[in-house]
């Protein structure tokens, strides 16, 4: 005979913890291409078909998460932050993953060979997006103790601190992709075309992952700038 | 007044039974939204809840319920009016308790959202007003008391506003809210216990016979609030801290000392609401008592005997220790988003304007309150998610329950009264 009370009903279920569980489960799947690119330049295709599958189950749990999160996302919720800035960065988080399973699902597919030139800058190219990934993981983080503080005040400023590093991890992959080009483009009379062209898009591709990271930066400033 | 005479044991044992099953639903139930915040947001353990729920209902039904039976007693229908049919306020006052009761038993079973205050109010102003006559209702009270459900949440609603921006300005947008929380949160413990210190002496203690002149109140009300505020700041000293925890969270240390404070919100709180809701069951028991024992005579100037409270406070024991704590532990856990510092804010905004409502007299209802400061703490924004459809459910729950309660009185009425007579 338990009666509904009012007091346990006006308590919805906050965003903030499913959305940190989604961009957590989206950086587990982005990190794994550390170890791919690795595994494709050591030419060991059995390890990058098993990191592939990996890759694959991370994106589709973190598929999973989102629709969980925008279930329980009623329109009647009150929140310190607008429902469809969520829903948004929610999108935005999983387009990260989204470009990682591309990645590992092109490279896989046609066992690409990354060309000696490239190899060492691509290993440091691939490690600066994931770590733009990572630091979105934690500005995203930072969103519990932002509603603590009522989205005020200095935790304001040191999140702006941290969507401005994660800005320049940003600038710097995108100076990393155009040494790549640049190499690519000296040797890629000696590639096969297609071959050539998949590398560009391929390059281009990881590049992405860093560009998605740094737009969930810049949906999370918008929630700061009220 | 034969009647009253013949049956008096009978008729104040029904309204012992009555006011006891009440009494028994408020502690089974309702207690249990007061004391959510507090188990919700990890200051006290379920146990610790319903051991204070136990004490602090009863010291606050006692202390301070005094004004509120009162106003169920005598200020909703004018006992003047009943001249030489006393009888009648017998007869509404037994089948008010009997509707609000059966109908919070009904409600509850079907899930519908109900509170305890409008039902019995509802149930007293709809006897009075068909059983005895619309001029016996003293609507001007009965108007002040139906404003008062809708101020009483606004006013939480600013008050739990004031102090969540008070403690961000103070505490937690600083340099070292650790520090902060240390040095300022002794004065918030002081504040809570000279709050409730004074409401009580000014507006509750006559009831026990107490009375003491306006600037002895402020001087006790002063120490009380500093020998709670010494208590508060031992209990801090005693703390562990570790940077460590920090790492995940950094306000989980800032938090732990917003948890001693939230245990004296908490206090507060089940406090406030035993001076306001127990007066829900022991009010009418207080008017057939009066009654019945001065045979007929309807005495204007008598207080609500001791033991008559003590029987309201009584009965919640009991509903807490049969019921309640399963209540108290689905509330409670409902309640996960609720951080000690927030929890405090809503609480304390809550039991304040609980225990300046049962000072002035006027029943109101406790959850409607707490969830009118919850919102005012969203409105800082402070909380990750709140359901304003909550507003909804509360006004559809007035709607509902002021008639049930009143026809369901009515009813009872007339069936005593064709049964005694």
């Amino acid at each position: 005979m338990v009666r509904r009370s009012p007091i346990s009903n006006v308590f919805a279920g906050s965003p903030v913890k499913p959305l940190q569980d989604h961009i957590e489960k989206v950086h587990d799947c982005v990190k794994k291409l550390v170890p791919f690119f690795k595994a494709v330049i050591e030419k060991n295709y059995d390890q990058v078909a098993v990191l592939q599958n990996q890759i694959h189950k991370l994106e589709v749990e973190a598929d999973d998460l989102k629709h969980e999160l925008r279930l329980h996302l009623p329109n009647s919720l009150f929140m310190p932050m607008p429902r469809e800035r969520i829903l948004d960065i929610v999108t935005i988080q999983d387009q990260i993953a989204n470009k990682a399973k591309y990645v590992a699902t092109v490279v896989n597919g046609r066992k690409m060979v990354i060309p000696d030139v490239i190899a060492e800058l691509m290993v440091a190219y691939v490690e600066c997006c994931v770590a733009a990934s990572r630091q979105a993981k934690r500005v995203v983080n930072e969103l519990d103790e932002l509603v603590e503080v009522g989205f005020r005040g200095r935790e304001v400023s040191s999140v702006e601190e941290m969507i401005n590093d994660l800005d320049n991890i940003e600038y710097e992959a995108d100076k990393l992709e155009q040494q790549i080009n640049s190499a690519l483009f000296a040797i890629e009379k000696e590639l096969d075309p297609i071959d050539a062209m998949f590398l560009y898009q391929i390059v281009h591709a990881v590049g992405e992952v860093a560009d998605i990271a740094q737009r969930v930066g810049a949906r999370l400033e918008l929630l700061l700038a009220r | 007044m034969d009647i009253l005479v013949a049956n008096s044991t009978l008729l104040i044992g029904m309204a012992v039974v009555f006011g006891l099953f009440m009494a028994w639903g408020i502690g089974a139930n309702d207690v249990a939204n007061a004391m959510g915040t507090s188990v919700g947001s990890g200051a006290l353990t379920f146990k610790q809840a319903v051991i204070i729920a136990a004490v602090f209902e009863c010291a606050g039904a006692v202390l301070a319920g005094g004004e509120v039976t009162k106003t169920i007693r005598k200020g909703i229908v004018d006992v003047t009016s009943l001249g030489d049919t006393p009888e009648l306020l017998v007869y509404g006052m037994l089948a008010s308790l009997l509707a609000a009761g059966i109908w919070l038993l009904v409600a509850t079973r079907m899930g519908w959202p109900v509170s305890t205050t409008h039902s019995i109010v509802g149930a007293i102003v709809g006897f009075g007003a068909v059983g005895i006559g619309m001029e016996a209702v003293q609507w001007t009270k009965v108007g002040t008391i139906a404003m008062s459900w809708v101020t009483s949440p606004l006013m939480a609603g600013a008050i739990a506003f004031a102090l969540f921006r008070s403690i961000q300005k103070l505490i937690i947008d600083t340099e070292e809210p650790l520090e902060k929380a240390r040095k300022y949160v002794p004065y918030y413990i002081f504040m809570v216990g000279f709050i409730m210190a004074m409401v009580t002496l000014l507006k509750g203690l006559k009831h026990v016979g107490v009375n003491l002149p306006f600037e002895q109140n402020l001087l006790y009300a002063t120490m009380v609030g500093i020998i709670i505020a010494l208590i508060g700041t031992s209990m801090i000293k005693r703390l562990k801290f570790s940077k460590k925890e920090d790492k995940d969270f950094h306000y989980t240390n800032m938090e732990k000392i917003f948890g001693v404070l939230m245990i004296f919100t908490a206090i507060a709180m089940a406090f406030a609401h035993g001076s306001n809701d127990v007066a829900n069951a022991i009010g009418p028991v207080a008017a057939v008592y009066g009654i019945v024992s001065s045979a007929g005579e309807i005495v204007a100037k008598s207080a609500t005997p001791v033991w008559i409270l003590l029987l309201g406070g009584v009965g919640i024991v009991l509903g807490l220790a049969t019921y309640g704590h399963k209540v108290i532990a689905t509330v409670g856990s409902g309640i996960s988003e609720l951080t000690p510092s927030r929890g405090f804010a809503a609480t304390l905004a809550a039991a304040t304007t609980v225990v300046v409502a049962s000072g002035t007299g006027l029943p109101i209802s406790t959850t409607h309150t707490l969830v009118g400061a919850v919102i005012g703490v969203g409105l800082a924004r402070g909380i990750g998610a709140l359901n304003i459809g909550v507003i909804q459910t509360i006004f559809l729950s007035w709607i509902v329950t002021l008639p049930a309660g009143a026809l369901l009185s009515i009813l009872f009425f007339f069936t005593f009264k064709g049964a005694f007579s």
